[in-house]
């Protein structure tokens, strides 16, 4: 009713004399005007909260964190600065390369088959001829939802050490030895791995299942003209076209991996920061600050981690995001 | 390849692929199914050779030590009570900035929702320490608003409300009310928020799991077992010399099962939630 009835104001008006419809004129500017300045006003405030918010619990510790990694601080007594020292204690400290190496070596054997294998998974969900697809694709990502404490707990009993442990017993009927699955350097970053994997690589097929969806099926079918076998179209059509999709999940999980906390945390229990063999980098910064009450050492370890995850994000996607193109070259 | 080859090579690789799929979910089902069988089963079928692999009797006995141990029931109802009031607070936020954002000129507007996708770069272990003092100096600790105001930051549901707002609310709308003569934040409650319901779903389910699966802040900010969340209950569990396996997997089986039928009910809409959250 409303828009009907302005409509019909500004009909009438069109009639009236020229001096008056100039008059509405600059009336309707002056109006025009407000309204921008009074939607410039709602912008600003709309998008406030974040802004607020964001300076108050993201940014100001982020900077906060820099300040301290040159302080020596314990928390109670007052800061001292110490210039570069907290960087030199921790780069020079064996647990933190340790931590560093177990970061890593981790996050390869968590991360790098998830991707694998979720392409392979994506690729056969997306087959056209087959059936119970949603069945599969929900129990493929069913492990996502559990959450990493969960995850953990599960993983720990299935990979307990006793000689009963159900991973354990599986190895005895292939004649090897129990593994020492919480104390060896490799049984623990093997079990790790595994949960890591087990929980991830359906989130992954997710996306790249997406992506398969996203590519023109004529490219598809013009392959199959051309004689091409489906591994022949997964290498050169899929692989080439869900490239922004891969540079996304290698991203992502780059930067995952070298966050990871929960699970080796939760996966050793009483022994987490205690033990070595599945220390990661964040562990290592949380000893620091909450077991050790070394906070100065421990912001210095937290710079560190952001410049090793900037530069290992972009040499990996980098990587990623070079392969593809020389590959596309050669093909054409 | 002559047709007649791939006709007979056919059968054999469909079934090839039925059956590595069916591997693959029995190797996605079966933790789950592990962790109900060590729920219902005493501690002592765990030291058995040949493993026990079947379910036993004493779902309710192995829940009843949980209870015990932790106060189960206390600590669902406190990450309940997070998750919701994040999920919440975080719709109304990514709406309103996301509205601004898609619908309204204001100079810098580039600038500060580039800032705002900036922003998801920087690594949450970054301010942990700051971030312990000030929930501590603020009085905060031990507390559930303590352990939410950090979750109230997310800038991916921002991005996410842009795009569908400007995607799905017509410019023309946002003109017609404001000719009615409508505040902006009538437009926004009135016009925005019914046509943007479906993007809450998706955000809310990719807001309230991230909260209710998250551990390092809340196991930092949470010290008082009446305050813990359900992730630092859980993970109390195996905090003890005499590990009893049936009772932590019992406490894990009983934490999962909501989310396990939420998820099976609804579990177009998680799957598709994942993709929007991530492709867009």
């Amino acid at each position: 009713m409303q828009p009907e009835s302005s409509r019909e104001k500004v009909e009438k008006n069109g009639e009236v004399s020229a001096y008056q419809a100039t008059k509405k004129q600059k009336l309707s500017k002056k109006r025009y005007r407000s309204e921008e300045k009074k939607d410039m006003i709602s912008g600003y405030l709309y998008i406030a909260p974040f802004f607020i918010i964001f300076s108050l619990v993201g940014l100001y510790p982020a900077l906060f964190s820099i300040y301290l990694g040159f302080q020596k601080w314990n928390g109670l007594s007052p800061m001292t600065f110490v210039g570069l020292s907290n960087f030199e204690i921790v780069l020079t400290d064996p647990l933190f390369w340790k931590s560093v190496y177990n970061t890593i070596v981790i996050g390869i054997m968590g991360t790098a088959p998830q991707l694998v294998f979720g392409i392979i998974f994506a690729f056969l969900l997306n087959l056209a001829f087959l059936k119970f697809k949603h069945f599969f694709r929900v129990t493929i990502f069913m492990p996502y939802i559990t959450s990493m404490v969960a995850v953990a707990l599960i993983f720990s009993v299935l990979f307990s050490d006793h000689e009963s442990s159900l991973v354990n017993y599986l190895l005895s009927l292939a004649g090897v030895d129990p593994v020492n699955w919480s104390s060896s350097e490799w049984g623990t970053k093997i079990a790790i791995s595994i949960m890591v994997f087990w929980r991830w690589v359906g989130y992954n097929t997710i996306i790249y299942l997406a992506g398969i969806q996203s590519i023109p099926n004529d490219l598809y079918e013009a392959a199959m003209i051309d004689g091409a076998n489906k591994f022949q179209q997964l290498i050169y059509i899929t692989m080439p076209m869900l490239k922004p999709f891969i540079i996304l999940t290698v991203f992502t999980s780059t930067v995952g991996a070298l966050q990871l906390f929960s699970e080796p945390t939760v996966f050793l229990g009483n022994s987490a920061f205690t033990r070595d063999e599945a220390m990661t980098i964040v562990m290592y910064l949380y000893r620091d600050a909450f077991k050790l009450q070394s906070f100065g050492t421990a912001s210095a370890t937290a710079i560190i981690l952001l410049v090793m995850i900037t530069i290992f994000a972009v040499i990996n996607t980098s990587l990623i995001a070079g392969k593809g193109r020389k590959k596309r070259g050669e093909n054409a | 390849m002559s047709p007649l080859e791939k006709r007979k090579s056919t059968p054999v690789s469909k079934i090839l692929i039925y059956v590595l799929l069916s591997i693959v979910s029995l190797f996605s089902l079966f933790p789950f199914y592990w962790m109900f069988v060590m729920a219902t089963n005493p501690s002592s079928a765990y030291n058995s050779i040949p493993p026990t692999v079947t379910p036993g009797r004493l779902l309710v006995d192995n829940f009843m030590k949980v209870i015990d141990k932790i106060d189960f029931f206390q600590a669902m109802w406190n990450s309940f009570v997070v998750c919701s009031i994040v999920t919440i607070v975080v719709l109304f936020i990514s709406s309103l900035a996301g509205f601004a954002f898609a619908k309204f000129k204001f100079r810098g507007k580039n600038i500060l929702f580039m800032a705002i996708l900036l922003t998801m770069i920087i690594p949450p272990q970054l301010g942990l320490i700051p971030q312990y003092f000030l929930i501590s100096k603020a009085g905060l600790l031990d507390t559930l608003p303590g352990v939410m105001i950090l979750f109230f930051l997310n800038p991916l549901g921002i991005f996410l409300m842009r795009q569908y707002i400007s995607e799905s609310v017509p410019d023309e709308l946002i003109e017609a009310a404001k000719l009615d003569g409508c505040s902006n934040f009538k437009i926004y409650r009135s016009i925005v928020l019914p046509i943007i319901l479906p993007a809450f779903a998706t955000l809310g389910i990719i807001v309230f799991s991230a909260a209710w699966g998250e551990f390092l802040w809340q196991f930092t900010v949470l010290r008082d077992p009446e305050q813990y969340t359900i992730q630092v209950a859980l993970a109390q569990l195996s905090n003890t010399q005499n590990v009893d396996f049936g009772m932590i997997l019992s406490g894990v089986f009983w934490a999962t099962i909501p989310l396990l039928v939420i998820f099976l009910l609804f579990n177009r809409l998680f799957i598709s939630s994942i993709t929007e959250g991530s492709v867009k």
